[in-house]
């Protein structure tokens, strides 16, 4: 089968679905590859490239269109203004396209597609389950918006992110605060601790907090009870008390930190307006907002989304194409969830696909099966745990688990004491002196042996095992006397545990002799 | 001949040789040295007792310790590096029968006759020395066979096993109490044999139950048993000299089961009970299921990854000593640091099948010791790690011991390998390890998993990395 990658046609868009190393990959899996001619060219990706790994450069678009049975793109198909048409008309028949859709919001692109009889995985709808987090784009984008984010925060800031000593005088460190630690939140609070900046980051989910804080970000809480996780691991809306409260802590941040990144979004909704003009005012000059959901409305009011706009001597950056202001990367992850996808769409490795609808995740992004329309899925069975764990961060460890004991420790520990008291008193009443003499050297040795233990390295708990061995063959001695006492059987049982034990003997130092010489050091 | 004073010297000067001995263990530079004052002490202590007054017949003892000698020294040399835990084990079980023999020496030795309170506490000494012996024995016998695969390593669980324990501990008790009192020598024999029937089926009983993972904590539970055994034989005989190595020995075979059992987050008590991880419905009810698919890869990309990385953490467990794969790891070691890739061994504690079990086998494969860390040394540096490398371990890796509080495994302290960029899990097949845990580092998405045997898949990679040199 023939995938077909078509130059992006949306205005100021430069990635592209697929980058010379990936298509390998998918020529690899038995696919002819064909590229519209300089299809990746802004994102740095010559035709020769692709070439080089055996892609077909195709030069006419009509024909990279119609010959293709798969279709890889980044955005959704929209007109072509070239050639005059829509580009879902210049679909082949029963061909599959995989790409973002936003299926919410395009009801009719959903439904040209589906008039055009074939069949539309969305990159977009991919379930938020573990195992599709290989073909999670949405989180690899937000990985690369949220690094961005803090780069054209800097490129707008006129300071040093990290504080300095200089004979020049002291430069105090940027404080960046983060809204929003989903994927790219995360990612900012990365990179701003990266470049050395304090990070304060703000969620309405309290189970990311350890995620904030192994990223070496403070995590700023709102003084309000309410749990704000919604399903799939995105937030919900929340109350009004917690609003209230939530407001009051975003303006205090707002007045003491230099940068502000806001990645709040809620699914099917338009972006909650966190900053008021008010807070932006209250910043000092020069400080900088880089709202990540201005595509969405922004979360600051006075964002203007697709520009850098200054209100109050403040830069608000709204840019909205901040993946595609690092194409290369982008392209190279976009792509590589693209291959993800066509993996499990070709299990046999033969260039084939078969879109199999018990499967959860194929089930899930897919939006057009053969031209019916099959969105939405049915709701996704959450398996893991409700915080959806965002790649590279670990979840978070769980205390161990303490069984309550039956009787309180104190009360064993003063019970135990006691026992242990009666019983020595026992038995320094009745027992003969050279017994107890005896005892207190056994119980000396035993601390003797405690104290010495410890210091040994695990590394040589094995010769240690070996060389106790050998020296608990010491009860030789015992033999050794018994063997003079007269009587046959008492000859014979002693005989017998001599040879026992000088076996373990020999046996044990030697073979510790042997271990011991192996452990070396590096020259 | 020595006069009974010069040999109470020369015992102490035993003593003390053999508390350097274990003092010099403690670092790998004075080790040998503390080998070598083990060895004196033994030497003076034997040398010492021949020639002190209570011995008078000396063909039996040169003939048995000559025999003894060889026998021990041709097995010290026979044995390979990997089997050290069946020689070890083997070893316990000869102590324990030797203090079961001297035991019914004593008992039979008519010349030490003592009265009243003397007599009982001599009766008592006597009944416990052979009690902890014919444990030590047949329990070491069991650990031997379970260790060399005479026996499978499954645990064998007889229904209401924690009864027949119990019933075991009251009869030896009871008999106990029969021995003290009886006054006739024949009547007495047969009470020890009874007991000694008892102990033996008891060491039998307790070891089949264990668990092959739990296998290090019966190890150095055994090594503990084999010094009580020699203290109370001291105690029997009246001899402080095995009083003191006794305890010495005792001691640190229990500090070590208790080092074992912590590194599991286990209680001594439920590793001796037995029976972990094979309540057969048990393997993933005991947490959520990991879901997802492992990632496999070649042993040529394994050596891509290698040779890309700055900074390698390899991480043995049993399946390297199973498939006798150490010193192809060196080999890799060796390339990888010739082309200044930061290579180390991360060792969990209860790696392999005996305390220190996977630092022998690495020393022995000429592994530098100053690269071969422990957990708590090594665990903070694996998120700074371009590839961590999983050699035959699975439990000692399972981040369900972390991340899932229901996991049979959960608040062990396991090698954090998952927080590396890239981590590699090498492995015969998917299944589970011996605590029968399902484990999610498999379907990490930074995980790849190389599948085969360990020694073959580590010769291709080998081959791989040396063709791209």
């Amino acid at each position: 089968m023939r995938i077909g990658i078509p130059h992006e046609t949306h205005t100021g868009e430069k990635r592209v679905a697929t980058t010379p190393e990936v298509a390998a990959k998918l020529i690899k899996l038995g696919f002819e590859v064909a590229l519209q001619k300089d299809a990746g060219s802004c994102a740095y990706l010559s035709d020769d490239a692709y070439r080089a790994v055996g892609v077909v450069i195709v030069d006419d678009v009509r024909e990279l269109w119609t010959s293709s049975d798969v279709v890889l793109k980044v955005r959704a198909p929209g007109p072509n203004a070239e050639l005059g048409c829509h580009e879902v008309d210049l679909m082949k028949v029963g061909a599959t396209l995989i790409s973002f859709i936003w299926p919410a919001q395009n009801p009719e692109l959903l439904e040209r597609l589906a008039a055009r009889n074939v069949t539309v995985l969305a990159m977009d709808s991919v379930p938020r389950i573990s195992r599709a987090q290989k073909l999670d784009a949405l989180s690899s984008m937000a990985n690369i918006a949220g690094y961005r984010a803090v780069i054209e925060a800097a490129q707008n800031f006129g300071r040093f992110f990290t504080g300095q000593v200089t004979a020049a005088g002291k430069v105090p460190p940027a404080k960046v605060f983060v809204i929003g630690a989903g994927v790219a939140g995360l990612a900012a609070i990365g990179a701003a601790n990266g470049l050395g900046a304090i990070v304060r980051a703000m969620d309405t989910r309290p189970e990311v907090k350890d995620q904030v804080k192994s990223l070496g970000a403070e995590f700023v809480e709102v003084n309000y009870q309410e749990e704000g996780s919604g399903t799939g691991g995105y937030a919900k809306v929340m109350s009004e008390g917690y609003q209230k409260a939530q407001h009051d802590t975003i303006a205090r941040q707002c007045s003491e930190v230099d940068i502000v990144i806001t990645t709040a979004l809620i699914p099917g909704k338009p972006a909650p307006k966190l900053i008021t003009a008010e807070m932006v005012a209250s910043m000092q000059d020069g400080s900088v907002i880089v709202d990540l959901a201005s595509e969405q409305g922004g979360n600051c009011e006075l964002t203007v989304p697709g520009e850098v706009v200054v209100r109050h001597g403040v830069s608000i950056v709204g840019y909205t194409d901040l993946t595609s202001r690092m194409a290369r990367q982008s392209s190279q992850l976009y792509g590589t969830n693209l291959l993800r996808v066509l993996e499990e769409l070709c299990p046999g490795k033969d260039g084939t696909t078969t879109v199999d609808m018990s499967d959860e995740m194929i089930r899930g992004a897919t939006v057009v099966k053969n031209g019916e329309i099959t969105w939405p899925p049915p709701a996704p069975k959450l398996y893991a745990a409700p915080a959806f764990t965002a790649p590279g961060i670990t979840a978070t460890p769980s205390p161990p688990i303490t069984k309550k004991p039956l009787i309180p420790e104190s009360l064993r520990n003063a019970l135990f004491t006691l026992i242990a008291m009666g019983l020595l008193f026992g038995l320094g009443s009745s027992a003969p002196s050279a017994f107890m003499s005896h005892l207190m050297v056994f119980v000396l040795a035993c601390f003797v042996g405690y104290m010495v233990i410890w210091n040994v390295r695990p590394a040589l708990h094995t010769p240690l095992m070996s060389v106790t061995n050998a020296i608990s063959s010491i009860i030789a001695i015992g033999a050794l006397i018994q063997v003079s006492t007269p009587g046959l059987l008492m000859k014979v049982l002693a005989g017998s545990a001599l040879v026992l034990t000088t076996v373990n003997m020999a046996g044990g130092f030697a073979v510790t002799q042997r271990m011991l010489r192996m452990f070396r050091r590096s020259e | 001949m020595m006069s009974e004073g010069l040999v109470t010297v020369s015992y102490i000067v035993a003593t003390i040789l053999f508390i350097l001995s274990l003092g010099g263990l403690s670092n790998p530079e004075t080790a040998r040295r503390g080998n070598s004052f083990g060895i004196s002490g033994m030497a003076i202590a034997i040398i010492a007792t021949i020639l002190g007054p209570k011995v008078t017949s000396l063909t039996p003892i040169i003939v048995a310790m000559v025999v003894g000698g060889g026998v021990g020294l041709y097995a010290a040399y026979k044995v390979q590096m990997t089997e050290m835990p069946e020689l070890v084990a083997l070893m316990h079980s000869l102590v324990g029968l030797a203090a079961v023999l001297i035991g019914y020496a004593t008992f039979r030795d008519s010349e030490v006759q003592f009265q009243g309170v003397e007599q009982t506490i001599h009766s008592i000494e006597i009944y416990l020395g052979i009690l902890i012996g014919a444990v030590t024995f047949s329990g070491s016998v069991i650990a031997f066979c379970k260790l060399s695969g005479r026996i499978g390593g499954k645990p064998l669980l007889l229904p209401g096993r924690h009864f027949w324990n119990l019933a075991a501990l009251l009869a030896v008790l009871f008999v106990g109490s029969m021995f003290i009192n009886t006054e006739s020598g024949v009547g007495g024999m047969f009470l020890l044999f009874i007991m000694t029937g008892i102990a033996l089926a008891f060491g039998i009983h307790m070891v089949m139950a264990i668990g092959g993972a739990d296998m290090p904590v019966v190890v150095s539970m055994l090594n503990s048993y084999s010094g009580w055994a020699a203290s109370a034989t001291g105690f029997m005989l009246g001899n402080d000299l095995l009083i003191v190595i006794g305890a010495l020995v005792g001691s640190s075979g229990a500090i070590l089961s208790y080092i074992m059992c912590r590194a599991m987050n286990r209680n001594f008590i439920s590793v001796i009970a037995g029976g972990f991880g094979t309540a057969g419905g048990t393997v993933v009810s005991g947490g959520a299921a990991p879901q997802g698919e492992t990632q496999s890869i070649s042993a040529e990309e394994t050596a891509e990854i290698l040779r890309n990385a700055a900074k390698v953490i390899l991480v043995p467990g049993y399946g390297m000593a199973v498939a006798q794969a150490q010193h192809t790891v060196f080999e890799i070691t060796k390339l990888l640091r010739e082309r200044g890739v930061d290579v180390h061994f991360a060792i969990h504690p209860v790696a392999g099948r005996m305390p220190g079990h996977m630092n022998v086998l690495l020393a022995e494969a000429k592994v530098p010791y100053d690269i071969v860390a422990e957990m708590d040394e090594i665990n903070h540096e694996f998120p700074a790690t371009d590839v961590a490398m999983v050699i035959g371990a699975n439990d000692i890796v399972n981040p369900a011991a972390q991340e899932d509080p229901n996991s049979p495994i959960a608040g062990m302290p396991v090698l954090e390998v998952w927080k590396a960029n890239t981590s590699i899990v090498m492995k015969r097949s998917m299944a589970s390890g011996y605590a029968g845990v399902d484990n999610p580092l498999f379907y990490k998405e930074n995980n790849r998993m190389l599948f085969g045997d360990a020694k073959k898949m580590l010769d291709e990679v080998l081959v791989f990395l040396r063709k791209s040199a």
